[in-house]
C-alpha cells in the first residue's frame, strides 16, 4: 500500500488519528480499494471509530501492489499519533505526507516532507491482523438526527469535564435534550448536580425521532465526536453533517454517528445503556427506575473464559476475516454470555438481556453496560451456528 | 419557601460569575443566604474549616433586574441554603455570552437550585442550558450561627499591597514553612516573615498607607512603628489569596495580635470579609 497526502489533507488526516487515539490504543489501518481505512475500538468494546479516506483524499493511492494482496495491519496508537501529535506542526511545516505499508519489510513508514527539504521518516512496527468490523446498519436505524458538528460541539460544552454518561432524547414540541445520566446511588447524601441542554428542532438540518425516545452513552467519547472537524472553513461546500442514528426499544441500539464530508467517512459506534421500560412523556424526567448496566472494562479479554463473565454482559459484534483472501467466512460473533447451551439462539440472549442483572444478596447488583447491535449479532434461529464467541482477533500474541 | 431572580445584563452576569469563581476558590461548600435586599455567601468558622470564616455580600439589585423571595416566614424572611460552590461556579460559566440568566429554589426529586441559562442560537430557537445544583435547606434553628461575624477592634489596620504580588510572595515561602507571621504597623508598613532552622525569610512592603483609625485614643497611645504581629496558618492565606483573581477596588488588612487577622475586601460593588485565625 503506498498513498500521499499533501496540503491541507495531512492536518485533516493528523486530525482524524487524535480523534481515534481518544478512542482506543490500536490502530487498524486497512487499505481497502474503496479508500484507506483507520479504525479503532475502545478497550472495553464499547466505542468503535472509523474514518474512511476516499482515494480522491490521496494525491495518489494505491491499495496494494499490483499482483499482491491486500495487506491491513494493526499498530500501537501512540506510535502512530506521535507521527501527527503536533497538529500546528502539521499544518504549517508538513508538505506531504507519505504512508506506505510493505508486507516484506514488516514496517509501515510514515514520511513526512517538511518546509526546508527537512525529511521526517518514521518506521513503525506493526502486527498482521484481522480486519476489524463492527456490524451495524445506520440505514435500518429507525431514529436519526443530523446536524452541524458545530451544534453538538456547543451543546456538550456546558457539562463538567467529569461526568461520564449523557443521555440524548427528544423531548415535547420536538426539542432535542441532552442530560447528564446519573446512576441511582444508594448513598444518596451527596447528590450530584444535573446539567441539561435544550435544543430546538430548527439547530438540526434533519430530526426523525418520536418523542419520548432516548438513548445513553459515553460523554467522553461523545465528546471526541463533536469536536472533530476537518477544519475545511465554511466557504467549503458540503460542511460536515453529524448524522446520528440509533435503534429503538426493546433493545439496546447503539448510537451511531455518522461525518460525511466529500473525501472522508467517519463513523463512531458506542455503546448505550439499556433503557428503562416506560418512555416518559416529559424528558426533563428522565428517571431511571432500575439500577442500570454501567461500563466495565475488558482489560484483559479472555477468549475462552466465559464462566467469568457476567451473563448480561455483551461486547460490539465483530466480525472478523480469516486468511488474506479477505473473503468473509461464517461470521465469529463475540458474546461472552455465559455458558450457553450451542442451541441457543438469539432469542434467548436477547430475554436475558431483557430481565434483571442477576443478584447476589446483599450485594449491589451487578452494573454492567450493554451494547447490542441489531440482530446480526445473534445468529438467527434455526441456523446451525455453533457457539463459537470469539473477540474480533486471533489471541495469537495476545498473552 | 420561595425564590427566583433574573439577570439579562451580560456585565452583572460576568460580574457575579467572578464573585462565584472567587467564592468556589475559598469554600468547598459554603451557605447562600438569600434575603430581600441581599445574598450572601458564608462561610461560618467551624473546625472543619480550620477556624476560617468568610462573609460575603451583595446588593441584589445591583444584579438582577428580578428579584423575587418568601423566606422562611414572615418574621424571618430569609433562606439559608447550603451548597458545593463549585456547582454553582461551574453553572455560571456556561453563561458567558447568555442572553439570560434565571436562579430559581425548586424540588425536582431533591432540593435544587436551578440555573436556567438562555444561550444565544444561530437559529431562532433559543437553546437552553439547565442546572440542577443540590441543596440542603439549613433549618431555622441554625441561622444564629451562620450570622455576620464581629468584627473585633483591630491593633492595626492598613492598605493591602497589591495581591498578586502578595500572593507570589506567599507561595513560595509556602514551600519553606508552614506557618507565617503577618505583621503591620501605623506607618504603612506591613511584613510577612517565614521562619525555620535553617532560614528566615521576610518580605517587606512599604507605604501601604493606613485608613483613619475608628477610636482616636488608642492611635494617640501607640508608637506608630509598632508592628502588630499574628502567626497564622501559611496555605489558609494562600488558598484566600488565590480566590482574587481580579485586584479589588479596596483591600484593607485587620490585624488583632496573636488573634486573628481579618481581610475587608471591596470588589466594586461585592464586599468579601474573610478571617484567618491565629495558630494555637
Amino acid at each position: 500500500m503506498k498513498c500521499l497526502v499533501t496540503g491541507g489533507n495531512v492536518k485533516v488526516l493528523g486530525k482524524a488519528v487524535h480523534s481515534l487515539s481518544r478512542i482506543g490504543d490500536e490502530l487498524y489501518l486497512d487499505p481497502l480499494e474503496d479508500g484507506l481505512s483507520l479504525r479503532t475500538v475502545n478497550s472495553s468494546r464499547s466505542a468503535y471509530a472509523c474514518f474512511l479516506f476516499a482515494p480522491l483524499f490521496f494525491q495518489h493511492y494505491q491499495a496494494a501492489t499490483p499482483g499482491q494482496d491486500l495487506l491491513r495491519c494493526k499498530i500501537l496508537m501512540k506510535s502512530f499519533l506521535s507521527v501527527f501529535r503536533s497538529l500546528a506542526m502539521l499544518e504549517k511545516t508538513v508538505e506531504k505526507c507519505c504512508i506506505s505499508l510493505n508486507g516484506q519489510s514488516s514496517r509501515l513508514v510514515v514520511q513526512l516532507h517538511c518546509k526546508f527539504g527537512v525529511r521526517k521518516t518514521h518506521n513503525l512496527s506493526f502486527q498482521d491482523c484481522e480486519s476489524l468490523q463492527a456490524i451495524f446498519d445506520p440505514a435500518s436505524c429507525p431514529h436519526m438526527l443530523r446536524a452541524p458538528a458545530r451544534v453538538l460541539g456547543e451543546a456538550v460544552l456546558p457539562f463538567p469535564p467529569a461526568l461520564a454518561e449523557v443521555t440524548l432524547g427528544v423531548g415535547r414540541g420536538h426539542r432535542v435534550i441532552l442530560r447528564s445520566y446519573h446512576e441511582e446511588e444508594a448513598d444518596s447524601t451527596v447528590k450530584a448536580m444535573v446539567t441539561e441542554v435544550c435544543l430546538g428542532e430548527e439547530d438540526f438540518q434533519q430530526l426523525q425521532a418520536q418523542e419520548g425516545v432516548a438513548i445513553t452513552f459515553c460523554l467522553k467519547e461523545f465528546r471526541v465526536i463533536s469536536s472533530f472537524r476537518t477544519g475545511k472553513g465554511s466557504g467549503m461546500p458540503g460542511a460536515e453533517w453529524d448524522d446520528l442514528a440509533w435503534g429503538s426499544r426493546p433493545l439496546p441500539r447503539p448510537a451511531i454517528f455518522t461525518i460525511k464530508d466529500s473525501l472522508l467517512d467517519g463513523h463512531f459506534v458506542l455503546a448505550t445503556l439499556s433503557e428503562t421500560d416506560s418512555y416518559s412523556q416529559d424528558l426533563g424526567s428522565l428517571e431511571r427506575h432500575r439500577p442500570v448496566p454501567q461500563l466495565q472494562a475488558h482489560s484483559t479479554p479472555h477468549p475462552d473464559d466465559f464462566a467469568s463473565d457476567d451473563i448480561d454482559s455483551y461486547m460490539i459484534a465483530m466480525e472478523t476475516t480469516i486468511g488474506n483472501e479477505g473473503s468473509r467466512v461464517l461470521p465469529s460473533i463475540s458474546l461472552s454470555p455465559g455458558p450457553q447451551p450451542p442451541q441457543s439462539p438469539g432469542p434467548h440472549s436477547e430475554e436475558e438481556d431483557e430481565a434483571e442483572p442477576s443478584t447476589v444478596p446483599g450485594t449491589p447488583p451487578p452494573k454492567k453496560f450493554r451494547s447490542l447491535f441489531f440482530g446480526s449479532i445473534l445468529a438467527p434461529v434455526g441456523s446451525p451456528q455453533g457457539p463459537s464467541p470469539v473477540l474480533a482477533e486471533d489471541s495469537e500474541g495476545e498473552g | 419557601m420561595k425564590f427566583r431572580a433574573k439577570i439579562v445584563d451580560g456585565a452583572c452576569l460576568n460580574h457575579f460569575t467572578r464573585i462565584s469563581n472567587m467564592i468556589a476558590k475559598l469554600a468547598k461548600t459554603c451557605t447562600l443566604r438569600i434575603s430581600p435586599d441581599k445574598l450572601n455567601f458564608i462561610l461560618c468558622d467551624k473546625l472543619a474549616n480550620g477556624g476560617v470564616s468568610m462573609w460575603c455580600e451583595l446588593e441584589q439589585e445591583n444584579f438582577f433586574s428580578e428579584f423575587q423571595m418568601e423566606g422562611f416566614s414572615a418574621e424571618n424572611n430569609e433562606i439559608y441554603l447550603e451548597l458545593t460552590s463549585e456547582n454553582l461556579s461551574r453553572a455560571l460559566k456556561t453563561a458567558q455570552n447568555a442572553r439570560a440568566l434565571k436562579i430559581k429554589l425548586t424540588n425536582k426529586h431533591f432540593p435544587c437550585l436551578t440555573v436556567s441559562v438562555e444561550l444565544f442560537s444561530m437559529s431562532n430557537s433559543s437553546r437552553i442550558a439547565t442546572h440542577d445544583i443540590p441543596i440542603k435547606v439549613i433549618p431555622r434553628k441554625l441561622w444564629k450561627d451562620l450570622q455576620e461575624p464581629m468584627v473585633p477592634d483591630p491593633d492595626v489596620s492598613i492598605y493591602l499591597p497589591v495581591l498578586k504580588t502578595m500572593k507570589s510572595v506567599v507561595e513560595k515561602m509556602k514551600n519553606i514553612s508552614s506557618h507565617l507571621v503577618i505583621e503591620a504597623n501605623l506607618d504603612g508598613e506591613l511584613n510577612l516573615k517565614i521562619e525555620t532552622e535553617l532560614v528566615c525569610v521576610t518580605t517587606h512592603f512599604k507605604d501601604l498607607g493606613n485608613p483613619p483609625l475608628a477610636s482616636e485614643s488608642t492611635s494617640q497611645d501607640r508608637n506608630p512603628e509598632h508592628m502588630a504581629e499574628v502567626h497564622i496558618d501559611i496555605r489558609k492565606l494562600l488558598q484566600f489569596l488565590a480566590g482574587q483573581q481580579v485586584n479589588p477596588t479596596k483591600a484593607l488588612c485587620n490585624i488583632v495580635t496573636n488573634k486573628m487577622v481579618h481581610f475587608d475586601l471591596l470588589h466594586e460593588d461585592v464586599s468579601l470579609q474573610y478571617f484567618i485565625p491565629a495558630l494555637s
